[in-house]
């Protein structure tokens, strides 16, 4: 039973999410502002955006960025779910340990700290295997990572309430076990799978401060260009860059919440089903 | 490797000869380290030997070369291997007070705001909480999409919110609030408000998976016998949201303590956060073996916060 909640959690929630929408609101509206000068509404145009589309460094540093988006979210698509299923179908490995640790620890460390130390190990790979050179290779490996982390807990939980049963009947049949694994259950825990990436690529293309450490002369991704401009104060044509950039992180994470959703329902139906 | 992981199998079902049946065995033995290695390797090599670099690095000496530090092991003329290790980063960390005071701001900043976060961050939880199933996929969701919206750019549009000619400031004097505007940016009022800004959904989405679970029986059962609302809270609501108390405070005290854009962006030149300390030795100074030295204390003094997290989240998972 859900009884009443009372007007003050209600005014909290609200102006909780005031706080959280507001500011991304106005940036949004200021992006739409004829006005060069930030503070006065000089009307509506679409200038800012036009201008966008001339300047050679933003949209080198956009491609630069969309590039490493789709290969640090594949990448790490592979290796995390490679990792969820070890850690749920494998309860005892020698490392297990010592994996659940590294596939956690992202999630909590400081940028600053993994940006440091990764760009240490670049820095004597390159000294000593003469690879990677510092720019797109590096950023990638060093966002597969941290993304890693976050597909790993996402497919791992889809992963434990998966239906083994079909797998099972595949393997009966004569199946192999990869085989019977990627005829039934890769299927159901695509929507994860698909999810994740997209959850990766937001991560990839927000990411600022290890990009900025793991990166060398001339590689600039859209969060530095954005930073060093940023640091120079507000301007009109950020304003539409962000708005832009906001816009499609917020349609990525939207769909991967739907898709989430959507195989939840399916999960929780086919579980009904099952017990009639 | 699926590939042909699948292929030897299949080869092995259908009796295959004796070579793909010697591999079928072997792969039927050893087949999962297919599986467990790469991502092993990939985070070990990527993730945690880094950390032996930094670690290496911080006895190292700074030099005038590529890159910017000396060796610690040496082959010297005697064909022995020397290991000199160097502890005067170490010791100039305790000596410029510089170090040691932005450890204790930024320990004191992300503590404070951890607090203001859950103090904003639990109400709001809770409130989730009480309302029926399909409001709370909503609610959640417009939760998690700034959660997920990069962290530079909420900074930004923050500042388009409080900087001197901002909405905050044209609203209140407007309405007559004030006759001055207020000064916020590059002030220890402005980091506040960005890391609340930015963290609040880390605070509100474990406190809601725990607040979520809670037994409501047991509060009902409380003012059957009497309780007034805020015993019950205090008694029965509080304890048992503790795991997500602690999983929420460490997700905003842990990164809020490495934190780097927003003191950089909102703060002024005394919001010395140990981010931007580390920053500048590495990017202004360049000065290699300090910032390593820097980093490793840092990742001391984290290693007790993470382990509580890390102890909470398991037990929170396995509940």
């Amino acid at each position: 039973m859900q009884d009443r909640i009372s007007p003050f959690l209600i005014t909290a929630l609200a102006i909780g999410i005031a706080i959280l929408y507001i500011p991304i609101l106005v940036l949004i509206g200021y992006s739409f502002n004829a006005s060069a000068l930030v503070s006065v509404w000089g009307g509506f145009s679409t200038t800012w955006y036009t201008q966008l589309l001339h300047n050679a460094q933003i949209l080198d540093a956009a491609w630069l960025s969309l590039r490493i988006g789709v290969a640090v979210s594949t990448g790490s698509v592979v290796m995390g779910t490679l990792a969820a299923i070890a850690l749920v179908r494998f309860p005892v490995f020698r490392g297990r340990f010592l994996l659940t640790g590294m596939v956690n620890a992202p999630l909590v460390m400081p940028e600053i700290i993994t940006g440091i130390t990764q760009l240490l190990l670049f820095v004597w790979m390159l000294n000593v295997l003469s690879w990677p050179h510092r720019g797109f290779t590096t950023i990638v490996i060093a966002h597969i990572a941290f993304c890693t982390a976050y597909v790993t807990i996402t497919v791992q939980s889809r992963l434990k309430t998966a239906d083994r049963s079909l797998e099972e009947a595949a393997m009966d049949l004569g199946s192999g076990p990869v085989r019977a694994f990627l005829d039934t259950t890769l299927p159901a825990i695509m929507p994860a799978l698909a999810s994740s990436w997209l959850l990766s690529f937001t991560l990839s293309l927000d990411d600022l401060v290890i990009s900025s450490f793991v990166s060398g002369p001339g590689a600039s991704t859209l969060p530095m260009v954005i930073f060093s401009k940023v640091k120079l104060g507000v301007s009109p044509d950020v304003n539409a860059l962000a708005s832009l950039i906001i816009c499609l992180v917020g349609v990525c994470v939207l769909i991967a919440g739907y898709l989430m959703r959507r195989a939840e329902h399916e999960r929780l139906r086919d579980a009904q089903l099952a017990e009639r | 490797m699926s590939e042909t992981a699948a292929h030897e199998i299949a080869g092995r079902n259908r009796g295959g000869n004796g070579r793909g049946k010697a591999h079928g065995e072997w792969l039927k033995r050893n087949g999962k380290w297919l599986i467990i290695l790469p991502p092993m390797l990939y985070l070990l090599v990527f993730f945690l030997i880094p950390f032996g670099f930094a670690l290496m690095i911080s006895f190292a000496e700074t030099a005038v070369r590529v890159p910017p530090f000396t060796d610690i092991l040496s082959i010297g003329p005697d064909r022995h291997i020397h290991l000199s290790l160097h502890l005067g980063n170490f010791q100039y960390l305790f000596t410029d007070e510089v170090y040691g005071l932005s450890y204790v701001y930024s320990l004191k900043t992300a503590f404070f705001s951890t607090v203001i976060c859950l103090v904003l961050g639990y109400p709001m939880a809770y409130a989730i909480a009480r309302t029926s199933r399909s409001t709370q996929s909503v609610l959640l969701l417009v939760i998690i999409l700034p959660f997920w919206t990069s962290f530079l750019l909420r900074v930004y549009a923050l500042e388009g919110i409080i900087r001197e000619t901002g909405l905050l400031n044209s609203a209140l004097l407007w309405l007559g609030i004030i006759h001055q505007p207020l000064k916020i940016m590059h002030t220890t009022v402005a980091v506040y408000l960005g890391i609340i800004y930015s963290y609040l959904p880390f605070m509100v989405l474990p406190l809601f998976a725990t607040l979520e679970k809670l037994d409501y029986t047991l509060r009902e059962a409380a003012a059957d016998l009497g309780s007034p609302p805020w015993r019950i809270f205090v008694d029965v609501t509080l304890p048992l949201s503790m795991p997500g108390i602690i999983a929420g405070s460490m997700l905003v005290f842990i990164p809020a303590i490495g934190e780097f854009v927003i003191p950089t962006l909102l703060g002024g030149p005394d919001n010395l956060m140990i981010g931007r300390v580390l920053w500048d030795e590495f990017f202004g100074n360049r000065d290699w073996p300090v910032a390593s030295a820097v980093a490793i204390a840092f990742l001391v003094l984290l290693v007790g916060p993470i382990a509580v997290y890390q102890h909470y989240s398991t037990k929170q998972l396995e509940a």
